[in-house]
């Protein structure tokens, strides 16, 4: 795998890609102490004694979206899970290497998975909102964080607004969120994310299970919640790591002597660099669509 | 582990002792002890029943149980016995079993394979299945009594109580015969179709055999709840003094659980000891039973 | 193509797709299916049958006003009061004991089983379960009888002890009889709310309680009141507990749960044991209570069924 030689170079844009990066917040990378808010080392992932994936080294860069693109089974969203323990929900599910988070090991033995939770939260491929009203949604994580002392309206309104659904649902915050759209129910979970105040955002694939036009606006969102949020995305679809990251990991499955197939990361680097002059043969191969 | 401090985010210390802040949540152990508490009652009053059954029955658990010298009002209680309740269960539960076994498994091959579920009368047919498995067992009792029994004419005898265990057991079957019918794959009946077979063939040779494991798993369950029945059977002539083992379906009769209540209502305490020890034979009976339906539905339950 | 045409061109006939025979032996068998189907609806108009025409001709000479509002029951008794009460308050009371045990311990194993237990656990403590729901009622009453309620006496704390059959005891009897079905039930009401909520909560930094109570239960909840209220319906309809351990004790209201009163069904069981003649009056009290029992259950079972086919829709 390739570390980008540069950190700071994130500019190399093609033109035919620079399109929707218009809205990238100039000057979050740019000034040298930008140390990574999550920093993985040779981390693999196993259930039981397979191992889904491994050899994992990234660093992931304070308010700059990061993307894991692959062929599915690559694992990437099984790394993506263990940024903040999901993984522990899993029987038999454990985590080697080291992924530290502001240099603190987070699979350190007295760590507390919901404190990593609270700060590093996610959005899931399937939209899942709480079969509850639209407020009690935002709500619910505020309840359990404790969060919810006074102004609980507002931080309602706050979180609606910073998921760019306030206007659609300001009128019926009371009814039930399963009736909103898919895509409108995937930005009420990321605004019940977002009312937390976590510091980084877990997506993953958050727009696989929708419409263009609900994926054109999550992306938009994206953009914005980057200017305050550290986010992670897992897509499949390399069009949208192209439009919405600054820097891509990339990920196959290979098969080891035995014959048992691991994900394993190929290459990290900018965005640009990763679609317009990839170094491994691998994921030229898979951005050209002859793998995949 | 290297301490970084950044002007721009939270330093390592402070990361490090917020994440390891609350690693003790009284209410979160509070609530699984209660759980497990839970739990443990359950398991504390099985282990207390089965534990009280076989030391008050076990001086008893010998050949005297095959005495036939039901009920009290004999004086002899050290002599009384259980035979003529242990052969009138196994008539009873035979002739159930050959009434309700294939009427509840032809019922849901109707229900699984043939009706069409878009109809008022199949959905009517369920919804009465679903209720009839709620009525209480008494009920049922009432319904041997008024009509099995006095308008039928089939009076207190072996046919009248197979008959109401039969009917009381049978939405058991029918809903368990159904899921292991539905648990075979519908491209099984495809190809048996595509070969040209009839609906019966297919039924017959294909869907049915591939859900006997579950079929025999719930009849299993069904005949082991008619074998511990005995309310119905207060209502239909169990209860009186019968010290003969049946000869016939059209017999008086008694069974072991109506047995077990005659002796719990005796004052003597031999007769107590008499129903543990039936009470432990009766339970022998359900476990095997029980653990034959777990086996066989473990062990012959095609993963599709 | 005609039949003609084939025989000018001098090609073989194509084999005929049209019905050769009738099946008579497909259209047999499915008439002895849909006979077999039909068993379980003449059951219920059977019992509908049973029921009502005695009942019918019992307030025939009682009223229904007596047998609604008398607070006396003693029919075979030599002065005769003809009022349900009796009955159905100790029938409530014995329920309400019941759940008040069942529906905690039910729940809380059904939680266990489904958001704590691991696949281990499951596999050893779910067939417990099992194994407690195919205890036949009459061991319990047994149980209850000569082993809870002395030790029940003895640490009594007042005076006046539980008596020898009281309604207390049969009620708790009662209550760990529904247990299995209670949790069974709320289990697979809660194993049915799909996995992503979890992740969703867990994902919003809570802890496992908060998931099981606050996500879980709620979305579960129509499938557990549905447990719950078939819990119900069973210990109201059980006999031979409240027959062995509350006895047939009939006369006025009892209310005191330490003791004895017959419920509906523990009189009917008591009635029935006898030889009473047919069509007595006597005689008739068995089916008009029997009809008072079945109204209930059948309130609380198709309340259930409603309550399941809800919590369906939202899930499936």
């Amino acid at each position: 795998m390739t570390y980008p030689e540069d950190p700071m170079d994130t500019t190399i844009v093609p033109p035919r890609l620079s399109a929707g990066l218009s809205l990238h917040p100039s000057g979050a990378t740019h000034g040298g102490e930008n140390t990574p808010v999550i920093d993985l080392a040779d981390v693999a992932v196993w259930y039981g004694d397979y191992q889904a994936v491994r050899g994992v080294s990234m660093p992931v860069a304070r308010n700059q979206i990061t993307a894991m693109i692959g062929p599915s089974g690559c694992g990437k969203s099984t790394v993506l899970r263990s940024l903040n323990r999901m993984n522990d929900l899993i029987g038999g599910a454990r985590v080697t290497g080291v992924v530290s988070y502001h240099g603190q090991d987070l699979y350190a033995r007295d760590v507390d998975p919901i404190e990593v939770r609270r700060r590093i939260g996610m959005v899931f491929q399937k939209p899942n909102p709480f079969p509850k009203s639209i407020y009690d949604n935002v709500t619910y994580g505020l309840k359990v964080n404790k969060m919810d002392t006074g102004r609980t309206d507002d931080l309602v309104e706050q979180a609606l607004r910073g998921a760019a659904l306030w206007d659609e649902v300001k009128d019926k915050l009371k009814t039930s969120a399963l009736a909103l759209s898919g895509g409108q129910q995937q930005r009420l979970c990321i605004a019940r994310t977002i009312a937390v105040r976590p510091e980084v955002i877990l997506m993953d694939e958050p727009c696989s299970a929708l419409d263009p036009i609900a994926t054109g606006k999550i992306e938009d969102l994206m953009h914005e919640l980057a200017a305050s949020y550290t986010i992670v995305i897992v897509t499949h679809n390399m069009q949208q790591a192209a439009r919405v990251s600054h820097r891509t990991a990339f990920f196959t499955a290979e098969l080891d002597d035995a014959g048992v197939r691991h994900g394993r990361l190929v290459e990290f680097n900018d965005t640009g660099r990763i679609f317009t002059n990839p170094a491994d043969k691998r994921t030229e191969d898979y951005i050209t669509g002859r793998f995949g | 582990m290297t301490t970084t401090t950044n002007p721009r985010g939270p330093s390592s210390a402070d990361v490090r002792a917020e994440l390891t802040r609350r690693r003790f949540r009284p209410a979160e152990t509070a609530f699984k002890l209660a759980l497990q508490a839970c739990l443990a009652i359950g398991l504390a009053f099985l282990v207390a029943l089965l534990a009280f059954a076989v030391t008050k029955g076990w001086h008893r658990l010998d050949a005297r149980l095959w005495e036939n010298m039901p009920t009290g009002r004999v004086s002899r209680a050290g002599e009384a016995g259980v035979q003529s309740a242990i052969w009138g269960t196994v008539w009873v539960i035979s002739l159930t079993a050959a009434i309700c076994l294939p009427t509840g498994v032809l019922a849901a091959i109707y229900l699984e394979e043939y009706a069409d579920n878009t109809r008022w009368y199949n959905r009517l047919l369920e919804l009465n299945i679903q209720n009839l498995a709620g009525v209480p067992s008494i009920v049922f009792g009432i319904l041997g009594l008024g009509l099995i029994a006095r308008v039928i004419g089939l009076g207190f005898t072996v046919a009248t109580a197979a008959v109401v265990l039969s009917l009381l057991v049978l939405p058991t079957v029918i809903i368990a015969s159904r899921e292991a019918i539905r648990a075979v794959p519908q491209s099984i009946r495809h190809a048996s179709y595509a070969l040209g077979a009839t609906r019966w063939q297919t039924v017959s040779r294909q869907v049915l055999p591939a859900a006997v494991p579950g079929i025999a798993t719930g009849s299993i369950l069904a005949l082991s709840r008619a074998i511990g029945e005995a309310a119905p059977l207060i209502l239909l002539g169990a209860v009186t003094f019968i010290r003969f083992n049946p000869d016939s379906l059209l017999s008086a009769y008694t069974t072991l659980p109506i047995q077990i209540y005659n002796l719990i209502k005796e004052p003597q305490a031999e007769f107590q000891e008499l129903a543990a020890a039936a009470i432990v034979l009766m339970l022998v009976v359900l476990l095997a039973m029980n653990s034959i339906a777990i086996f066989v539905r473990n062990r012959f339950t095609k993963r599709w | 193509m005609t039949s003609t045409s084939q025989k000018v061109a001098g090609i073989p006939a194509a084999p005929s797709v049209r019905r050769g025979r009738p099946r008579l032996g497909e259209k047999a068998i499915e008439a002895l299916l849909v006979l077999a189907a039909i068993v379980s609806v003449a059951t219920t108009v059977g019992i509908v049958i049973s029921l009502a025409v005695p009942t019918v001709e019992f307030f025939g000479t009682v009223s229904l006003g007596e047998f609604v509002t008398e607070t006396l029951w003693t029919p075979l008794f030599a002065e005769k009061h003809y009022g349900v009460l009796p009955l159905l308050v100790a029938t409530l009371i014995v329920t309400a004991i019941a759940v008040t045990i069942a529906i905690p311990v039910g729940l809380g194993s059904a939680i266990y089983l489904s958001e704590y237990a691991g696949n281990r656990t499951r596999a050893f403590l779910k067939p417990i379960l099992e194994i407690l729901a195919g205890i036949p009622t009459v061991v319990y009453g047994f149980f209850a009888l000569l082993a809870v309620n002395p030790w029940l006496r003895d640490i009594w704390p007042s005076q006046t002890k539980p008596e020898f059959q009281n309604m207390l005891v049969a009620g708790i009897a009662m209550g760990l009889m529904i247990v299995p079905t209670v949790a069974s039930l709320a289990e697979d009401a809660m194993t049915a709310v799909p996995r992503s909520l979890r992740e969703g909560a867990y994902a919003l930094a809570s802890t496992k309680m908060q998931v099981s109570t606050r996500v879980v239960l709620p979305a579960a909840l129509s499938g557990i009141v549905a447990a719950i209220v078939l819990g119900i319906s069973r210990a109201l309809g059980e006999t031979m507990i409240v027959t062995i351990a509350a006895g047939l004790k009939t006369d006025g209201i009892i209310v005191n749960p330490i003791d004895g009163a017959a419920t509906m069904t523990a009189y009917i069981a008591g009635a029935g044991q006898g030889d009473l003649p047919v069509d007595s009056l006597d005689y008739l009290t068995i089916f008009a209570v029997g009809s008072t029992l079945f109204l209930f259950t059948l309130a609380l079972n198709a309340l259930s069924i409603r309550m399941v086919r809800r919590f369906r829709e939202v899930y499936e």
